[in-house]
Order: C-alpha cells, then structure tokens, then sequence
C-alpha cells in the first residue's frame, strides 16, 4: 500500500494528465491514441471493464488526431511527457521508437503466448527476438455495396475483374447511382483503398511483397504496375468532381444511398452501420481469372506498448496483459466490428457484415500491405509515395508505368536489398 | 533607425537604467523561450544523427538539399509554389486591402463601421474553420459552388479546384487572401485616419479630390504601412503552414502542387505517417526558410524603408 | 471637415463595392451557421435554403453539447489569450520604446534581435520548448502557453509599435522632460496614449494567431482541464468527420465566441484608433 502511495504521489507530481493530480491515492495510466474515434468504447466499455477487475488503477484514453498523432507523440516522447501506454502503429514507425528506446520490451509479458507470429510480427524487430507492442487488431481490404441498388439492377457481387467492370458499366448506364465511392483528393484513400486492396491479387500476395523486399522483384514488374493499370479503369466510374472529394465525403456519397459500392477498409463498417439507411454486402476484391487464388489484404494495424520511460510500468503491465486476453479481444471486436482480434482464441462477432470480412480469410490468402515493413524506412518513403502517386494515376496525370518508375528510382535511392 | 528621434538621447546622464528596465522582460521572456529552443533546433542542420548521437557534418546536410536531386526537387518545388502564394497575396490581397480601407475612410460614408467590422470576420476564425469551410463549399459532392454557378447558368465553369494539379495553388492562394484581407485593410485605415483633417482640408481647398486626392495626397502619406504590410506579407506567407495543412493535408496533394516551405519543412521535421521525421534535415530546411526571409527582411530594413519618407503630425 | 460634394454616383459605387465585399466576407460563415441547423438529408440535398419546418433539426448541438465541456474550453483560450495579450502590449511597447527613443550601444542589434522571431516559425522549436515545460513542471498548465505565446508575439510587437512611435513628435517628449517627468513617466503619460492606434493593431494581430493556435495547446497542454477551444473544435471534428450536423454545429459554435469577442473589441479597436490618431 506504501508503495502505491508513493508511485501514486510521484505520478502526481509528474503531471502526466490532468485526472493524475485529483486522484493521487490511485496509479493513473495515461493511453496514447490516434482512434479518437474510438474515444466512447472505450471510455464506456473497456476502461469500465479493466478498472472492475483492477481497483487501484486508472485509466485515461487520451486520442489526438490521426494526423497529428506521429508529430505529437514524437514531440511528447523526447520531451519525457508522453503518457504510459502507446498506441503503435505498426512496423517501421513503431520499430523506430523501440530502437530510440521509447518503447520497453515486452517479450516476457504475461499474455504475449496468446498471439501467433504472424500477429507479433507487425511490433517485432527485424530478427524477430524482442516484441514491444501488444497486437490489438487487424483490418481487411474489400469492396463495400448497397444491396439494395445491387438488387434493384439485377447484379450479383463480382468474383473477378471482367465481372467487376461489368457491373461498373451497367450502374454507370442505369444513372440512379455512382458505381463507385472513391476520391483522390486526400491521396491516402487511392493508394490504402485502391491499389493496397486490389493490389495482393496481382503480386500473389505474400509472396510478391516478400521478393519486393528481397529485392527478387521490382516495382516496375509486370505484377506490381498492373493493379496501376487496373486504377486508372476506376476514373470513368467515380463521382463528378472526384480529385476534390475528401474520404469524408466519399463515405457520406455511399451513406446517403448515391453511390452503389464503396472500396473499403472494414474499419467502416461500424460508422456505415450507423449512418446507412440500407442493407450492406461485401465482397472481396476480384480475381483476374475466374478459379484464380484469391488474395486478401489482412492488416496489422494496431498495437499497444509501453513507454520505456513510464513511472507505472506495473500498472501498465498489469493492463497490457489484460489487453493481450481473450476477454479484451471479445469485448473489442463486437464494440468495433471491422477491427479484427489478433489473439489466438476464436471470438465471436455479432456484425454480419463483419463476419462476411473475416470469413475470406478462409477462401482467400491474407498479406500485409506492401509498403509498410522494411520498404519506409527510409527518405523517400515508399508509402508516402504510393499515395501520390496513387491518386495520379487515377487523375490520370500519370500513367501506370511512369508512376512504377518513379517508385522503383526513389526505392533504389536508399534500399539496399540484402542479398 | 529613424534619425531626429534619437538625436537627443546622447545626453548627459552615465548609466541609463530605464534603457534596461525598458529592455529586460522583452528580453528575458523571448530569449529563453523563444531564441535559445529555436537556435537549439537550428544548430541540429549541421548534424546528423548516427546510432541516436549527434554527429558534426559541416554543411553537409545543405549539400544533401540542394545536390541530391530528389531533395532539391522538393525544394525548388515548395519555394515555387510559395513565391506564388506570396506573389497573389501581393497582387490581390494589399490592393483590394487599400482599396477598401480608402473606401471605409472617407468621412461622410454610411454603415461603414458595419461594413469594416464584417469584412474583418474572416480574419479571425481559426484554419481550422476555414478550411472546413471552404471544403465544403468547394467540395463537387456538396455542391455550394457548383449550385451557385448553376444559379446564373455558369455551371460548366465548376472545376474540382483543390484537386487538380493547375489550379489548386491559386485556389488556396485566394482562400488565404479571403482570411487576411482584413489585416491590410485594418492597418491603412488607421494610417488613413491619422492624416491630419488640414492637409486634406488644404488639398480639397485646392480642388484636388476623389481620385486624384487618394492618388496624390492620402497614398504618398501611406506608403510607410503599406512598407509594413508588404514585409508583413512576405513574412507570413514564407512562414505560411496552416492553411495548406488543414485543407490539403502534410502531403499538400494533388502531387505535391500546394507544398509550401511550411509543409515541407513539417513533413521533414515531423515526419508524416510511416515516415519519421528527420530534425536534421528539417532543421536545415528550416535554416533556408530562416536566410530566406532575413533577407526579405533586410532589403526591406536597408533599402526600401531608410527611403520612405516618414512624417511626423 | 470636408466640404467638397461627394457626388451620388461615387457614394453608390463605395457601397457597392463594400456590400459585394462584404458578402463574399460573410457567405461562408453563413452558409455554415444556417446549416448547422438542418437535418442531415437536407444539407446535402439544398445547401443553399434557408431550414424550413420540415428541415430544421437542432440534433447537431444536442450531439456537441452531450461531447466535452466547452465552457470550460472557452475559459480557458480567453484566459490564455487575454494573459498573452496584456504581456505582449505591455512588454511589446516597453521594449520599442527603449530602441525607439534611445540612442544606444547595440540599438541597431538590439532591433535586429527581437525581429529575429519574425522569421522562424517558432513551432520548430517545440521540443526544446516542452522540455524546458517539463522541466519546470509547467505541462498541462495554462501558464506554459501564456509563456510561449507571449514570446510568440513579441518580436511583431516590437516591430510595429517601434515603426509607430518613431512617429511621435519629440517635442511633446521634450517638453515633458522640461517639465521634469522621468522617462517613465514619459512613457506611460505621455507616449503609451498617442500610439493606442497601433497598440490596438497590435492587439488584433497578436490575439488571432493566439486563439486560433492548434500545436502548442496540443503538445504543450491537452488535458482535459486545460483544453482550447481551438484544439475541442479539432478533436471534435476528428471525431464526427462524417456527422456533418455535428461538424456544422462545432463549426458554429467555435465561431460564435470569437464572434462576440471580436465584436466587443472591435469597438473598442476602433474607439483606439480614432480617439488616439495624432491630429
């Protein structure tokens, strides 16, 4: 009791966060977030959870926007006032801070059995000896559609390309909807939507991802411009005006019922549950040839690890084991369906929009998005690029091959594949 | 320096305390928290960072911005695109500034304190705002813009501004004009209300007014805010960030067609996304940006302001 | 005063173009205010109308007002705002007037030193500026920001009201030195009233870049007790991207009490300038 005394009168002391200073007598952990989405989950759903089971701590989720997130945790993080727990995203940037010393080791974490490799590899140093981040949760690429424009024409969810493009042509040809949901002008939504989620289909996958880094392939192959070349098919079928449509405005376009599919991340699905009026269906992205393998982009995105600096790392453990548990993993997943559990035990999922996601993983072979490990660790940084040059091709101010090259010379510029 | 003004001052007494007490909390305050963490940063762009310790390079990491060809092209790219935001500033938002503040001026107008007070709203709402704001109204899917053209039957006119390549800069350009236009307006109209009622009285004696009065006498007796204001205006567009930010994001899309020095040097310091930022070379864009406007500064303080004639009433 | 005519066609001209201005000026903000009020469907489908019966709908306040305190926001940014302010003007005008009126050893670098803050963002010195906050324990206080923008605004400060008072005749100087005053007196009698004009410039100029300001209330003071309103708006707006009644009503909101701010001062802006213009 002494002791927690104690830690509890020097975290007050240190201001780490504002609620530090009321509650003394109580360790206060303070999380590190860009999910400010995610702020009343977990205020009213997992913090109440934890702090049942853990009287003594508390905590505090602390989101700063996305986009300021990086820069500001940085800052925080050489200055010594960062909170305790970090939200990390995942490979190179995180890796870059455990290599700083920010992030602690978690190797030996209580929990950490509870994860495959393939989960931990996304906060694992290249030789894949320490871990620093608890796996949180996982996203996959796809197509959302409206079902009820679907049905009112008369289409079936496309299995491959020649189907896809298809069905394109006869929504453009009806004119109730815009066949597709997509803009370029916040550039990340061309690259993370179109070229990362159709993209595995034609570089196989894993498999090509890996000769990327191996330096066995290039980005001027064959495989890797094709998806390009696929993109710049899009631009007939996006809305008026797209290369000024912001992500926010392409998702109200599908919420509102005027556009009939949608290319998606499955962290929609809980926003589109609450905003459409009708039914929703998903399918994933279509093969080239139909009996094709099909490949899925199945993300890690989210992890969650300890600032090597925290003044609770107690506490902090004791939080990040319950994080690594089945029981985290169960109340995550149906709070935000479309954040997929990493944790080796099976959970149950309510959202059957969801579930049609998480069940490609069974038909189709999951991979990582090609640019985030090993590939941006350097300047120019490769995903950065992809969104550039993404959204180019689509404006179709670039074509497919010159955007490939220009990719390929920056990689080569500081990439050194080892042999 | 301005010379009758000081002639005096090279009097008797030894030691003039009230000179330091007049200096000191200036001083104390901006030194310590603004000069020594800003020089702090500077000094980081002739270091690199190696294993996470500092190492002297020299000038290497100016070689690096100006000789690697991809840096370089970065660079010349933002310095650009910021020359043509500060030049639209110039050729549209100081005029129209005057313009107005010469209008609002004139003694016997109505409203105009309405007026004057309307025109600096937009001043002082947040980037946040504004760029919100301007999204939106400018946004294809929305449709403010589009349905007003289509009110007077110009909607074929309607382009995606901020996301073609072309005109995108422009369109932010004007949109930042939107925000500042007050700040020009604002301080001529305090120069303009200064000029003694006597020498206009003189010079409508004579029968010089209207046009000719503003061009002959009112102009000439502004010319030294309108100096401020020009320096002011290279000033803050150099050191220009927000706006672009919050309307276009750190990547300053469509293909980097609205990257400024500001986005540029935020990017590098900062990084962005999966890039971590790189305070080496960020500090050695920032130092650019730094000689940059000195030197804007500079010409100002030693050729143009020593030959603007000043006036006192 | 003047008494040549103004001829009718001049005056309707002014107006004119002061009125075209004046919309373009207001068109924006209105057309988020008038917004904010209406029903989701509504906005996308007439952005341009006024809310009718059947369109008004108030669900975007009732979502902002259940988020956040921003009373307690809006506290906080007048509290930063006016504290910066007052140190600004006053060290600001101290510190022109000492390399205004004196001709001294170093006057010249002196000058050259202050405007130094003009030209470097002082953002890039955002981590040896929150160490220097940690270290002296000021994180997630309101005096930490007061501290940085008082710095902030100082080196424009200087600038401009030096410009102003080297307007300012000397023989009023003079005369009160006759008279005995000591150069404080000097100062605060006699120099401070005959530049309000530029004190009030000074003011505006100082006081939007401090309440608009995102980075520092982000890195130097987030708590939830310390909260801008600036940084609640942004936070907010994250949050609901695609609530766009929630965005609107933010959006409103965060203009209002600037609104009323700018209001108040602009009066007193105004009273400044032209009680204090030097005839």
């Amino acid at each position: 009791m002494k002791h927690r005394l104690l830690t509890g009168l020097l975290m007050a002391s240190s201001i780490l966060g504002s609620a530090g200073i009321a509650l003394a007598q109580d360790t206060t952990l303070t999380i590190e977030s860009w999910r400010n989405d995610d702020l009343a989950i977990w205020q009213e759903k997992l913090i109440p959870a934890f702090e049942a089971k853990n009287p003594g701590i508390k905590v505090v989720f602390a989101p700063t926007a996305p986009t300021e997130y990086n820069a500001a945790l940085n800052a925080k993080l050489d200055a010594g006032s960062a909170g305790d727990l970090i939200t990390c995203r995942p490979f190179d940037a995180s890796l870059e801070l455990f290599k700083k010393g920010q992030l602690a080791d978690l190797t030996s974490l209580a929990g950490m059995e509870n994860f495959s490799d393939v989960a931990k590899s996304a906060w694992q140093t290249d030789d894949g000896k320490a871990s620093f981040c608890v796996p949180m949760a996982s996203v996959i690429h796809g197509f959302i559609y409206n079902k009820e424009a679907f049905d009112k024409l008369g289409i079936t969810p496309p299995a491959t390309e020649e189907e896809f493009f298809a069905a394109l042509d006869k929504i453009k040809a009806d004119g109730t909807y815009i066949p597709m949901a997509m803009g370029t002008k916040d550039l990340w939504e061309a690259a993370t939507m179109g070229y990362q989620n159709i993209g595995p289909n034609y570089w196989k996958g894993e498999e090509g991802r890996l000769a990327l880094i191996k330096g066995e392939q290039k980005l001027t192959d064959a495989d890797w411009v094709a998806p390009y070349t696929t993109l710049a098919k899009w631009k007939p079928y996006l809305g008026d005006g797209f290369e000024a449509q912001s992500y926010p405005d392409s998702q109200n376009l599908f919420t509102l019922g005027r556009a009939a599919i949608f290319p998606a991340g499955s962290w929609e699905i809980s926003v589109f549950n609450t905003q459409a009026q009708f039914k929703m269906g998903a399918f994933p992205p279509p093969v080239q040839k139909a009996g094709d393998t099909c490949y899925i982009s199945d993300h890690n995105d989210i992890g969650i690890g300890l600032n090597a600096k925290s003044k609770n790392a107690d506490a902090a453990k004791t939080f990040l084991t319950w994080v690594a548990s089945p029981d985290f993993a169960t109340i995550y997943a149906n709070a935000l369906p479309g954040f997929f559990s990493l944790n080796s035990a099976a959970v149950k999922m309510e959202d059957p929009l969801a579930q049609e996601f998480v069940s490609w993983r069974e038909k189709c072979k999951p991979t990582i998005r090609s640019t985030y490990q090993v590939l941006s660790r350097g300047t120019p940084n490769l995903e950065n690029e992809t969104w550039v040059k993404s959204a180019n091709v689509i404006n179709g101010t670039e074509t497919p091959e010159a955007a490939a090259a220009e990719l390929q010379k920056g990689l080569d510029s500081w990439y050194k594949p080892a042999k | 320096m301005s010379e009758q003004s000081l002639e005096h001052s090279q009097d008797k007494r030894p030691t003039r305390w009230h000179i330091a007490v007049f200096l000191a909390p200036a001083l104390l305050v901006y030194t310590a928290v603004m000069i020594l963490p800003l020089f702090g940063t500077l000094q980081l762009s002739l270091f690199r960072s190696v294993d996470n310790v500092q190492v002297f390079t020299g000038f290497d990491n100016f070689r690096t911005l100006f000789g690697d060809p991809r840096w370089s092209a970065s660079f010349w790219n933002a310095l650009g695109n910021n020359t043509w935001f500060f030049i639209i500033h110039m050729l549209v938002q100081n005029p129209i500034g005057i313009l107005l503040a010469a209008l609002l001026s004139s003694p016997k107008l109505r409203f105009s304190a309405f007026y004057r007070t309307a025109i600096f709203i937009p001043t002082i709402l947040s980037f946040v705002i504004v760029g919100f704001a301007w999204k939106l109204i400018l946004s294809p899917l929305w449709g403010v813009a589009p349905n007003l053209l289509d009110l007077v039957g110009l909607k074929s006119l309607f382009v995606p501004w901020l996301g073609k390549e072309e005109y995108a800069l422009t369109a932010l350009s004007l949109i930042s004009v939107w925000q500042f236009v007050g700040i020009p307006m604002m301080l001529i109209y305090a120069a303009m209300l200064s000029i003694p009622d006597e020498v206009i009285e003189a010079a409508e004696c004579d029968g010089v007014t209207g046009f000719s009065q503003f061009w002959k006498i009112k102009l000439p007796l502004i010319l030294p805010s309108i100096g401020i204001i020009s320096i002011l205006t290279f000033v803050g567009n150099f050191n220009a960030f927000d706006l672009i930010y919050s309307a276009q994001g750190a990547l300053a899309g469509p293909n980097y067609a609205t990257d400024i020095l500001g986005t540029f040097l935020y990017r590098t310091f900062f990084g962005f996304q999966l890039q971590t930022g790189d305070p080496n070379m960020g500090a050695t864009i920032a130092s650019m940006m730094f000689f940059i406007i000195l030197t804007g500064v500079c010409v100002y303080l030693f050729l143009i302001q020593t030959r603007l004639r000043r006036y006192q009433f | 005063m003047s008494k040549a005519a103004t001829s009718l066609p001049r005056t309707i001209g002014a107006h004119a173009i002061l009125l075209t201005y004046t919309v373009i000026a207001l068109f924006p903000v209105i057309v988020i205010v008038v917004n904010s009020f209406k029903s989701r469907a509504a906005i996308f489908r007439s952005p341009l109308t006024l809310p009718t019966a059947e369109t008004f709908d108030l669900v975007g306040y009732t979502t902002v007002m259940a988020q956040g305190d921003f009373i307690q926001y809006f506290q906080n940014s007048l509290t930063v705002t006016v504290a910066s302010l007052f140190f600004v003007l006053l060290f600001g005008a101290m510190a022109a007037f000492a390399l205004s009126e004196y001709r001294f050893k170093g006057n010249t670098i002196m000058g050259l030193y202050l405007a130094l803050g003009i030209m470097i963002p002082i953002r890039l010195g955002t981590v040896a500026i929150l160490q220097l906050m940690v270290a002296s324990g000021l994180v997630n206080t309101l005096t930490a920001l007061i501290l940085v923008y008082t710095a902030q605004g100082l080196p424009l400060a200087v600038f401009i009201l030096s410009e102003f008072m080297k307007q300012v005749s000397d023989d009023l100087k003079n005369a009160g030195r006759i008279d005995g005053l000591s150069e404080y007196r000097i100062f605060f009698r006699l120099v401070l009233p005959l530049v309000r004009p530029a004190m009030a410039t000074v003011a505006v100029f100082t006081m939007i870049p401090i309440w608009n300001d995102l980075w520092f209330p982000l890195i130097l003071a987030p708590g939830e007790a310390t909260k801008t309103v600036t940084l609640g708006a942004q936070v907010f707006i994250g949050q609901f991207v695609t609530n766009w009644n929630a965005v609107l009503a933010a959006l409103s909101l965060a203009i209002l009490p600037v609104l009323v701010l700018y209001l108040f001062f602009s009066r007193q802006l105004i009273r400044g300038i032209t009680s204090g213009a030097v005839k």
